[in-house]
């Protein structure tokens, strides 16, 4: 077997800091603080370094750039994690540092294009310029904000102490609402010296000055030809198939969209920050307001990765419940992503009613075992906070109650062998030949192998564009290698294949889930939730990137602990945020009305994407 | 043909047009005024409508079901201390809550002045409660619990959502009706616990 695989001089390195050290002799630094991995690349050569990590490394996906705010030392630090996708494994790990007061380093975006937003987004709550990217403006919060609100001598209005839990709350009791003590006008800081009047934010004007270009690079629509100007419309934010508050500012020619550029940070509420606040636990139910859709994967995704930070294991059948818990929110968010991408095509409500009938089933499940259906808040550090419960449903209280009692077993086996294949095959006959369906998602937005992996897509839009990632099998977590299923993969890498890719990884989610129901049958009674039932857990000092395939793409949580009862750095990398990167790539070129279906079929949340 | 993938997928609309019909006359009013209607409406064979008719009906909320939390006290015919709170303010649900809504002021002995576990008062404000349940996951003393009730509106959100001790406090009696099982299993292992501990003091 390993004489057919090809031979190439990037598979062959086999410690990469080594391999770096040599060819950039004097750049490259392991990480040799306690806990921490990988190593720090000079900033002056870090384009150089990103550019081989790529080409002779084979890291193709810069999955994750993020920073953090290192007071104490005085610098901030830009931590890169770099996947292959041909290889899979762990990323790898990297960083560049630079000062506090000064703070500048060179963009990536000229290596990997991914890097667009994640910097932008540095550069908003951290304040880090970046040398050489092609529109730094901030992103989650408005043009006329004072200050960077991740650094960590930053205190917003409503500041109270550093960590939860706060001293008012117990033994003090001052019953105080926050308003109260800041009252609106005196909630926003402004720069010395400000005034309202007469200030305009600086913001829309650069941004439209970015959309209007001479040069489209359209073939056969141009200016001269159609004798028109170029006209700049705002999609947006209050505009139904935006799902959400999200502003596309597109630039058109006629009805062809010339450039486009996103426009978000309305549902901003700085989850990070709050992330760092509270104790470790305490994030647990904020990761569900992340993808409302996927609270389980969400929660999964933290748990792992704060369980790897702590060594803890999980118990065998908090696993196996978890497992069941992933693959079901996987389906409950493809079907209502094919649902609401029939919205958006004017398909008004039938499929996506049809879609959510299975999707309350799903969440009755979700609801008897947690305790609520969409913010479930169900995974703890070790396994799952209750087992499954007997039955579904309650027993009626109150006057007008439709009380059930469904065996949950019986629920779930119905659910996988029955109800879910039904809806999948329905779906099937409903849509997937009908002509108006594929005359509008075949060919449009189309988004190569190579522009998806530059672009940090992951997910669905990655996969449907021919490359075979997912974390699921690349970096094998759970009990993953144990399960019998293909990961789907389409070639096209248009809306239609995006679509497809979601009916697949349905399907494949049926097939792992009728593997786990024998295993829960067999754990019956066992422990569900390993190791000590304690709030105030207390993680060893050090860093960890942890990645989980979520429905919509990987979902990374980068935390830093400096071994208290609080993250020091929470950082989310959110799918649907940086799927967005590759929106104006899939829509320059289409109509108007096709930028709507591509980001209908790229699926976002605006909860996750502007956190 | 063309157009033979439209007419497939409106098939499927159809026939679910169609059924629901079919299945409300078969049933009459029954499927919609008694408990057998709602079952055959929500079991994996059913066809037609699924969904429950809010809020002439309503869908019995799970044993573990949270919505804003409550104190549990004692009955008012209970034989030693009627109306008491269980609540000892040793501030762990406060500690514990992500959003950090609840404040608790410990009660102090009038002559001695010195702390007694006891709250003398109690806050909650329930705009900020993301009705996560750690406050009664995480009490020691299962005294506070989440709620059913999930009807709150109100026309007031500044008086009205702080909720103090009187109207937080809601007796045993009303914890056991709503989740039978979980108060009985706790009863079960505070037995257990007053067991271990007597035996532990003979020894």
């Amino acid at each position: 077997m390993t004489d057919l695989m090809p031979e190439s001089t990037e598979h062959t390195v086999t410690d990469p800091i080594e391999y770096l050290q040599q060819k950039f002799p004097g750049a490259i630094t392991p990480d040799t603080r306690e806990g921490y991995k990988g190593f720090i690349v000079e900033s002056d050569k870090l384009v150089d370094v990103a550019r081989a990590i790529r080409d002779d490394l084979g890291y193709d996906l810069l999955s994750n750039a993020c920073a953090v705010d290192y007071l104490k030392d005085g610098f901030l630090e830009m931590v890169y994690d770099a996947f292959s996708t041909t290889r899979g494994g762990d990323p790898l790990h990297f960083k560049a540092r630079t000062d506090r007061e000064d703070a500048e380093l060179p963009s990536l975006v000229s290596v990997w294009a991914g890097a667009d937003f994640q910097e932008r987004e540095a550069w908003d709550l951290y304040g880090i310029r970046f040398a050489g990217h092609p529109d730094l403006r901030r992103i989650l919060l408005w043009e006329g904000f004072h200050g960077h609100p991740m650094r960590k001598d930053w205190r917003e209005p409503y500041y109270e102490e550093e960590h939860k839990p706060f001293k008012s709350r117990w033994p003090d009791a001052q019953v105080e609402r926050a308003e109260m003590r800041v009252p609106y006008g005196m909630n926003v800081q402004y720069p010395p010296g400000f005034t309202l009047e007469g200030w305009t934010p600086p913001g829309d004007e650069a941004l439209y000055a970015g959309l209007i270009t001479p040069n489209t690079g359209i073939q056969g629509v141009g200016i001269q030809q159609l004798q028109t100007d170029e006209l700049v419309v705002n999609l947006g934010p209050q505009h139904p198939s935006t799902h959400g508050v999200f502003r596309m500012a597109v630039s058109v020619d006629g009805e062809t969209v010339t450039r486009l550029k996103p426009v978000f940070g309305y549902l901003h509420r700085n989850h990070e920050q709050i992330g760092e606040r509270n104790i470790w636990l305490g994030n647990m139910p904020f990761t569900d307001r992340l993808d409302y859709f996927c609270s389980m994967a969400n929660n999964m995704a933290y748990a792992m990765t704060v369980e790897e930070m702590m060594g803890q294991e999980v118990s065998e059948r908090g696993e196996w419940i978890r497992l069941l818990m992933v693959e079901l929110t996987r389906i409950l968010n493809h079907l209502s992503a094919v649902g609401f991408l029939l919205n958006d095509l004017g398909a008004f409500f039938t499929p996506m009613l049809y879609a959510l009938i299975e999707r309350e089933l799903i969440l009755d499940l979700f609801e008897a075992a947690s305790g609520s259906r969409m913010m479930c808040n169900y995974m703890r550090f070790g396994g799952v906070a209750y087992d499954l419960p007997p039955y579904i449903g309650g027993p009626p209280v109150k006057a007008g109650d439709r009380g059930r009692q469904l065996d949950t077993m019986k629920f779930i086996k119905e659910l996988v062998y029955e109800r879910l294949p039904r809806v999948y095959e329905e779906f099937h006959r409903l849509l997937t030949q009908n002509e108006i369906f594929l005359t509008r998602l075949k060919g449009v937005g189309v988004l190569t192998a190579e522009q998806a992996i530059n672009f940090s897509a992951t997910g669905p839009v990655l996969r449907a564009a021919g490359v075979p990632y997912d974390l699921r099998r690349s970096h094998p977590y759970s009990f993953y290698d144990e399960l019998d299923f293909d990961v789907a993969v389409r070639y096209n890498g248009d809306a239609y294949d995006r679509y497809m890719l979601r009916m697949d990884e349905i399907y494949q989610s049926i097939r792992i889930l009728e593997q786990v129901i024998p295993h829960l049958e067999e754990t019956v009674g066992q422990e569900y939730w390993a190791g000590k039932r304690a709030y105030n857990v207390r993680v060893p000092a050090g860093e960890h990137y942890g990645h989980h395939e979520n429905p919509k793409g990987e979902l990374g949580f980068y935390l830093v602990s400096d071994g208290g009862t609080n993250p020091y750095r929470y950082h989310v990398r959110s799918p649907s945020f940086i799927n967005l990167t590759a929106l104006e790539e899939m829509c320059v070129g289409h109509k108007i009305a096709d930028t709507i279906v591509i980001l209908g079929s790229i699926d976002i949340v605006l909860g996750e994407v502007d956190r | 043909m063309y157009g033979l993938g439209i007419l497939q997928g409106l098939g499927v609309t159809l026939k679910r047009l169609v059924e629901t019909y079919t299945e409300d006359l078969k049933w009459g009013l029954k499927r919609y005024t008694t408990d057998e209607g709602f079952s055959n409406r929500q079991s994996p064979d059913t066809a037609g409508i699924f969904t429950v008719q809010y809020p002439e009906e309503k869908l019995a909320v799970p044993e573990r079901f949270r919505f804003v939390p409550f104190l549990v006290v004692n009955d008012d015919d209970h034989p030693e201390e009627p109306g008491k709170y269980w609540c000892t303010a040793c501030g762990i649900c406060a500690k514990v809550c992500p959003p950090q809504c609840i404040w608790i002021l410990r009660d102090s002995d009038p002559e001695t002045g010195r702390p007694v576990p006891y709250p003398a008062k109690f806050w909650i404000d329930i705009d900020i409660c993301m009705n996560c349940g750690f406050c009664a996951e995480f009490c020691p003393f299962d005294a506070i619990k989440m709620d059913h009730d999930y009807e709150l509106a109100s026309y007031d959100r500044t008086s009205a959502h702080v909720y103090d001790m009187e109207k937080l406090g809601k007796p045993l009696s009303y914890w056991q009706t709503i989740a039978p099982t979980r108060a009985e299993e706790e009863r079960l292992a505070r037995e257990a616990g007053e067991l271990a501990k007597a035996a532990r003091r003979r020894r």
